[in-house]
């Protein structure tokens, strides 16, 4: 079961075991603005080619804009 | 939206998933550092003075003064332990009863803005209303720093 996961849990997963942070907006939003060292997946795209540039050991924190 | 993600990733095999589910809306009004177009836009995090005097709302009114003006200020922050904005003092506060307790004094609940606000457009809000000074907060409501409309203004290139 996926984890809820608040600003300061982010950063800390970020920091100290390198979590790979997934933005799953359309392409046009994540070019506005993302977290830094985002990478971009659109929801609509997310196949198992697509996630083949995140790596499975890691742990994945995904995001949209707000609570939709 | 990122909770199916977080779903459909678990699904293809991921076992640590996790959805930060306030989004970027919260990263950026937090006035944490974003990447992509946007980011080259001044904000008002960018303009806003952090080093503004704080108190609590426990302190003596003559106390808080004291120390304010001695920093070169003529306002002050009423904040928490957590750093949430509780209230503000003003000049006409601070000249108040030296021994009222901040709490006793200041104005309750003022309007608070987040760090990720173009600069340009909360400028030309502030000329509009005629506001000197604004607060700016994160979004949990812990104060970032006191926004003056002069540096909003000269940040935005539209000095009058």
């Amino acid at each position: 079961v996926p984890n809820a996961i608040f600003r300061d849990g982010v950063r800390r997963l970020v920091q100290e075991e390198g979590a790979q942070l997934v933005d799953v907006l359309p392409h046009e939003e994540y070019e506005e603005e993302h977290l830094p060292g985002a990478i971009n997946i659109p929801l609509q795209e997310l196949d198992r080619e697509m996630i083949a540039r995140l790596n499975l050991d890691a742990p994945v924190i995904v995001y949209c804009h707000d609570y939709q | 939206m990122s909770p199916r993600a977080a779903w459909r990733l678990e699904g293809l095999g991921f076992e640590r998933v996790y959805d930060y589910v306030p989004g970027k809306a919260d990263w950026f009004a937090s006035g944490l550092p974003k990447e992509g177009r946007l980011a080259l836009v001044p904000t008002i995090g960018d303009a806003a003075r952090w080093e503004v005097p704080t108190c609590a709302p426990v302190e003596k009114i003559g106390v808080v003064r004291e120390r304010v003006r001695k920093m070169g200020w003529d306002r002050c922050v009423v904040v928490n332990k957590e750093r949430v904005v509780l209230g503000l003092l003003w000049e006409k506060e601070l000249s108040s009863d030296s021994k009222a307790r901040v709490e006793e004094a200041m104005r309750n609940g003022p309007a608070t803005f987040r760090p990720n606000e173009p600069v340009g457009k909360m400028a030309k809000r502030m000329q509009d209303r005629e506001a000197t000074a604004v607060l700016v907060t994160t979004s949990d409501g812990r104060l970032v720093g006191l926004l003056y409309r002069e540096d909003a203004e000269e940040l935005a290139g539209m000095q009058t």
